[in-house]
């Protein structure tokens, strides 16, 4: 009896066990549907935060939004965009022209948003281009890029493009050294001869309209990253630089010699001075500067010959480097402009740097000798502190506003917090896999919005679905409202993002544009009503002034094209609502679709090879009538007498 | 009298709210409209709530064969409201003016009420009766041929007081500002034919 007794206690214990075991499973079911519930934004409402991904090799800008790391569009920049016509149409194609000729295709990575006393304004946001070395600027009202200015003189335009803290500046630098001026030379005499300039842009205040200030022509270091000073370093620019080896093959191992490379500070308040005054020298260098204009709707090049250049050592003062740890990535200024911080990518550390040892040292001529008559500060005065965090690589940080930075390591795959002053670690967590830069809503500005930080990961192999050898980069949110992070979200990318910028929704998506006015419309070849539309011929040019609305092409036959012939399809959309663009498409153009939005006008060119009866049509679902939004083109033999007619419900024209 | 008097000068001078303020609204609500498109009714045209949302409710009505909405020259209305509103306030003051000179008995006011009120039901008769025009008169192409039950050709009139549906879309069919102010000058001009009447008791 008693031996049942006990069998029937221990069973009983056994039940306990297992209740145990299903509660605390229960536990961690109800902490993952907790973290569900913080990135669930519900059908048809609105995240909390807009996020700008570089798309890296795809030379565009992506929008996200946190915290459902849902993507709301692809804004085309530096790359042809078939998807809607940029870089194809002719108000377009012009974004795209550099000193090179027409480039198709771009490497946008930094993406920085414009600033007032240091906060986030949300005007517009900025991207370089580090291929052929480019800088653009994206309204944020439209969502458009308006803007591309080429840097000369310059190859690999990497630590850019960060703006000043009231958007005085926007800067490029040179991550590949490069002679300057441009000359054939023996490339393994590069040492002391490569130049690496750094540019600053002036940018409008009230257009956003950027102009070349002027090129600082720094020693042939790889300028890698860089971070304007904020609050009380404000006036002052500082830049990573690697390769301080100036090696110029197998730089893997022969730029990875130096213990340590530099961090240059450039008091570029004193150069813009120093230019004002008369200044600098005027130097070679050809550019192009490509505006978009929204009232005529077109892209514009302007060739510019031309730039100040300063040479570093004759503006006393102004530019000093910073020992660093080997061959640093990211620098980041803290909230308060104090604390500089450089990450050693090679190293385990971070180096912390204060703003108020670095003038000290300046005042005390604390140097360690110079690098090409630069002066280099000693590393120890104007040392704050080290973040030894354990981790390995690190790359970038960002700050909270609350006295934490965040730093993402690219070798242990982890994103550390660390305390600004202290310099110890109070937490970690791993990324998956290799994160490279890191983003919190305004964390490299003196107001961050320190709620989420996400991370963007260089590897993504198993995270989701396998779809081949190709994968797209992953994003890993992580809560970082409480002391501990904790990772919410991992979400797909689009390219490759570098970086990102983010802001809250609310400074932003009222100002957004929901269609443009048709009465503003000064494009040169708008047809602004069906009253308008008509075909013209100039010699083999035959110029179509097209509308579309709710669901027709206006003309919709046109008869009197030959082969040969150099059609220019001109389609202004008469909609005046939100969200009813038109697409437009012919068979055999050797272009893309173009889409129009409502109010806008867009041109592409169609050059007919063979004798037919062709067809065009809408390609945007815009209506119940979507399919039947189709037309004809009659194309005739090239010394056909076919009269150029044209009509919309057999009202012919001519 | 003097305060029978004022308050009929009052009362009729919120007819000329009217030309401050919409008449009428129409709204339209459909999923794909989450804020809605429509129009104001005022005295002197139509006007959309928002910038282009005429020539939005047009291009939504051309699919079902309805003529375009007028223009301010394209409906006589338009030119004759102004003058029946504004002629009515100059004559309601001006009764309420020599009413307070004592020219004129209270009994005018209600005189004056009642004329308007006549006026106020014709124009609600001419209101309906251009509805019922524009919803039913339909272009022969219309894209759209919907019927009813009963095989007859669906009538697209909006409501001429509450709310109907009318295929994907909900209409709103409500006095705006300018027609309670309107009513309110109305109502007061009748306190002041009873005010009038209890002082002449």
């Amino acid at each position: 009896m008693k031996t049942i007794q006990k069998l029937l206690l221990g069973l009983g214990a056994g039940l306990l066990l297992i209740g145990c075991g299903n509660n605390s499973k229960s536990d961690s079911g109800a902490m993952a549907s907790s973290n569900a519930e913080k990135v669930y934004v519900a059908p048809g409402e609105h995240d909390e935060f807009y996020a700008f991904l570089s798309g890296g090799y795809s030379g565009n800008l992506t929008v996200y939004g946190l915290p459902s790391g849902r993507m709301f569009k692809e804004i085309p920049v530096f790359s042809q965009f078939p998807t809607n016509g940029y870089g194809y149409s002719e108000e377009s194609k012009a974004m795209l022209n550099t000193s090179f000729g027409f480039v198709p295709w771009g490497d946008s990575h930094h993406p920085d948003i414009s600033q007032t006393n240091g906060k986030l304004d949300g005007r517009w946001v900025f991207i370089n281009e580090n291929n052929t070395p480019r800088i653009a600027r994206i309204s944020l009202e439209t969502f458009e890029t308006e803007e591309i200015i080429e840097i000369p003189n310059s190859a690999g335009n990497h630590a850019s493009s960060y703006v000043t803290e009231n958007t005085e500046y926007v800067v490029a630098g040179t991550r590949f050294a490069v002679p300057n001026p441009q000359k054939d030379m023996p490339i393994d005499e590069m040492k002391g001869e490569f130049k690496g300039p750094l540019t600053f842009i002036k940018v409008d205040q009230e257009h956003g309209h950027m102009e070349i200030d002027f090129q600082i022509n720094m020693p042939g270091f790889n300028y890698d990253l860089s971070h304007p000073g904020r609050d009380k370093s404000h006036g002052w620019f500082f830049f990573t630089s690697y390769n301080t080896e100036e090696a110029h093959s197998m730089q893997e191992v022969n730029a990875s010699q130096n213990d340590k490379d530099f961090i240059a500070a450039v008091n570029w308040m004193k150069i813009k001075e120093y230019v004002e005054n008369g200044g600098g020298t005027e130097v070679a260098g050809t550019y192009a500067h490509n505006i978009y204009d929204e009232s005529t709707m077109m892209a514009t090049t302007e060739m510019k010959e031309g730039v100040t250049s300063v040479d570093p050592r004759e503006v006393p003062g102004a530019v000093y480097y910073m020992p660093v740890p080997k061959s640093p990535h990211g620098i980041d200024v803290n909230p308060t402009g104090e604390y500089i911080i450089g990450n050693g990518k090679l190293s385990t550390q971070l180096s912390v740097y204060s703003f108020a040892k670095m003038q000290e040292a300046i005042k005390n001529k604390d140097f360690d000798g110079d690098a090409y008559g630069i002066p280099i500060l000693k590393y120890e005065s104007v040392l704050e502190g080290v973040v030894d965090s354990g981790g390995l690589g690190p790359l970038h940080t960002e700050f909270d506003g609350k006295g934490f930075g965040y730093t993402s390591f690219f070798i242990s795959s982890e994103v550390v917090k660390w305390k600004v002053g202290t310099w110890e670690v109070v937490d970690r967590q791993p990324s998956f896999y290799s994160v490279g830069h890191l983003t919190i809503p305004g964390g490299n500005s003196r107001e961050p919005f320190g709620k989420y930080m996400f991370s963007m990961n260089k590897i993504t192999k198993d995270r989701y679905l396998p779809t081949g050898p190709e994968l797209e980069h992953s994003a890993q949110l992580y809560d970082i409202s409480g002391d501990k992070m904790e990772l919410l979200l991992d979400f797909p990318t689009h390219g490759e993002p570098h970086y990102a910028a983010a802001i809250p929704a609310d400074l932003i998506k009222s100002k957004s544009k929901k269609y443009y006015d048709l009465e503003d419309n000064n494009h040169k070849y708008a047809a602004k009503s069906e009253s308008a539309t008509r075909v013209e011929r100039k010699g083999n040019e035959v110029h179509v002034y097209a509308t579309t609305v709710r669901s027709h092409f206006s003309p919709d036959n046109i008869e009197g094209v030959k082969v040969g012939d150099k059609v220019y399809f001109h389609i202004t959309n008469l909609e005046q609502d939100f969200d009813v663009p038109h697409g437009f498409a012919m068979i055999g153009a050797n272009t893309s679709e173009i889409l129009i939005m409502p109010g806008q006008t867009k041109t592409i060119i169609w050059e007919p090879k063979r004798e037919g009866v062709w067809p065009f049509y809408c390609t945007d679902f815009c209506s119940a009538l979507h399919q039947e939004m189709q037309g004809y083109v009659r194309v005739s033999a090239k010394n056909s007498d076919t009269k150029l007619r044209w009509s919309l419900d057999d009202e012919w024209k001519e | 009298m003097k305060t029978a008097s004022i308050t009929m000068i009052i009362g009729s001078a919120f007819l000329l709210g009217l030309f401050v303020f919409p008449l009428w609204s129409i709204t339209l609500e459909a999923p794909q409209y989450p804020s809605g498109i429509g129009m104001y009714i005022n005295l002197d045209g139509l006007e959309g709530h928002e910038k282009h949302d005429i020539q939005n409710i047009d291009g939504l009505n051309h699919y079902i064969g309805m003529r375009k909405l007028p223009k301010q020259d394209e409906m006589w209305e338009f030119s004759v409201f102004p003058k029946v509103i504004g002629g009515m306030a100059i004559l309601g003051i001006l009764i309420g003016l020599l009413g307070l000179f004592k020219k004129v008995s209270y009994k005018w006011f209600l005189g004056w009420l009642v004329l308007m009120t006549v006026l106020g039901v014709m124009g609600i008769f001419d209101f309906n009766a251009w509805m019922t025009d524009y919803g039913t008169n339909l272009d022969p192409k219309a894209i759209m041929k919907m019927t009813d039950e009963d095989g007859n050709p669906l009538s697209y009139k909006p409501p001429l007081f509450g709310s109907r549906d009318i295929l994907n879309f909900t209409a709103h069919s409500y006095p705006a500002i300018g027609a309670v102010l309107m009513g309110i000058g109305m109502f007061l001009t009748f306190i002041a034919y009873i005010i009038g009447l209890k002082k002449a008791n």
